[in-house]
């Protein structure tokens, strides 16, 4: 029944697949948590990723095992989220961005200017760029994680979102903008 | 130079992935633009408070050890000789034997290896795993307690008591080798309405008797016992009280007409 060759061979898969994907795990948690911004969510895409990349660990050939996952995890996002919209989850999404805009502008202090410099020094800051971050619509959101968290390159973040080079600083500029204008009136105050 | 070109450039001048040539013409046009390099300063401090104070979530700890059992792979651990104990279930017997010494041998030298009953705990969560996914339920595919029970016959070097269940809605399935505990053990498979139990089985180390125990883990109920010189391992997803049936089931004498194997003892242990 059980055959040595093929034992040894699930071995090496076994082993290529701990060295190749598992290191990276905090990697594909923190983009899975950013797209989905749900932590529950973001744990079952991360294993269904990972069963995928298991699946086809044979025919990749590359040594970027994070970039390889990254990207795994990104389509899997994708499936997942373009599944609950189906579901008409649309309107709980932009409840949410309601709520972040009153928490948002309630918890801003009112003495500070537009300017992300001043930030930095205060208490809120940290929630305000995290909550702005988390507003950004999707595909701003997803190179933002890549470029600041993860620091890829621009090449490897057009390999992991399958887009060209120029598309990712065009995307990567209105997303900072974008988060520019979040933080201004968030930190404007009301 | 226009601004909207800019925009994007500065990005990548921000990023450290301008060639000389195109990072010299966005200094240039900022110098020239105060618009523009007022614009570059808060993307270089929105850049240092996201690197700063963006959250960066980190995979919690189960996750890992959710991907392995899923995938059925061996615990995350350092130590090589390890990690070949664990495969060994996929190896011929012969084979594993042999190989089995060599681990053991290279596992006194490892003092941190978790406590037993842990590491065999999550083997047997493993094995049921892998049962179900692996297609490969069953060697002896059988719900004659009298064709699974002889089937074990020179495979093991103990007999394994093998009783039928289907009047208390357990039904035999069938069995298979497994290899637990650093030796080959039988494995039983029982099928409750949709889900299904492995029964573990080997010869308890010389007048080992206890109740059964029963523990929770990844979603998985188990219970364990030994009894007539035989370790009991029962795992399924069905409810406590539920495979306590099936456990209570499995202790009433009366049922097994035959008796089949609670007189029989560990041969060579």
């Amino acid at each position: 029944m059980w055959h040595l060759g093929k034992s040894s061979r699930d071995e090496t898969k076994a082993r290529r697949f701990e060295e190749l994907a598992l290191p990276h795990l905090d990697a594909a948690y923190n983009l899975a948590r950013w797209l989905t911004r749900n932590p529950q969510d973001a744990e079952d895409i991360v294993q269904e990723a990972c069963l995928r990349a298991f699946k086809y660990l044979d025919s990749f050939h590359g040594e970027d095992g994070r970039a390889w996952l990254l990207t795994i995890v990104r389509n899997t996002c994708y499936t997942g989220i373009e599944r609950k919209r189906r579901e008409a989850i649309e309107t709980s999404l932009d409840e949410d961005t309601d709520k972040l805009e009153e928490s948002g502008s309630a918890t801003a202090p009112d003495q500070a200017g537009g300017d992300p410099e001043t930030l930095l020094l205060q208490e809120a800051g940290r929630r305000l760029i995290n909550q702005a971050l988390e507003r950004l619509p999707l595909e701003f959101r997803e190179i933002m994680v890549l470029r600041e968290f993860e620091d890829l390159s621009y090449k490897e973040i057009a390999a992991v979102a399958g887009i060209p080079i120029g598309t990712v600083m065009s995307r990567l500029a209105r997303g900072r903008q974008l988060l520019r204008e979040y933080i201004k009136p968030m930190n404007e105050g009301s | 130079m226009n601004c909207s070109e800019a925009n994007d450039l500065m990005q990548g001048h921000l990023d450290h992935e301008l060639d000389l040539v195109r990072a010299i013409e966005i200094e240039k046009h900022m110098e020239a633009c105060k618009a523009c390099s007022e614009a570059y300063r808060q993307y270089k401090t929105l850049q240092s408070a996201l690197k700063e104070q963006g959250q960066y979530y980190s995979a919690p700890e189960y996750l890992q050890s959710r991907i392995r059992s899923a995938l059925a792979l061996p615990r995350a651990h350092k130590a090589t000789p390890w990690s070949r104990t664990l495969s060994l279930t996929w190896l011929n017997f012969g084979a594993s034997l042999a190989l089995a010494v060599v681990a053991t041998l290279g596992l006194s030298l490892y003092l941190v290896a978790p406590p037993p009953s842990e590491l065999l705990t999550e083997d047997i969560i493993s094995s049921h795993v892998r049962s179900l996914m692996a297609n490969h339920l069953a060697d002896i595919a059988s719900s004659d307690q009298h064709t699974v029970k002889p089937w074990f016959t020179g495979k093991l070097d103990f007999s394994p008591p093998v009783t039928d269940l289907t009047a208390q809605d357990f039904a035999l399935v069938g069995g298979r080798l497994d290899y637990l505990d650093n030796r080959p053990v039988a494995a039983l498979v029982y099928r409750h309405r949709q889900h299904l139990v492995n029964l573990f089985i080997w010869p308890a180390t010389p007048a080992e008797v206890s109740a059964p125990d029963t523990l929770s883990k990844q979603g998985y109920n188990l219970i364990h016992w030994a009894h007539a010189g035989m370790v009991f391992w029962a795992i399924s997803d069905l409810d406590l009280a539920e495979l306590k049936e099936f456990v209570a089931a499995l202790a009433k004498p009366s049922e097994s007409q035959t008796g089949a194997g609670t007189r029989s003892e560990p041969v060579g242990q």
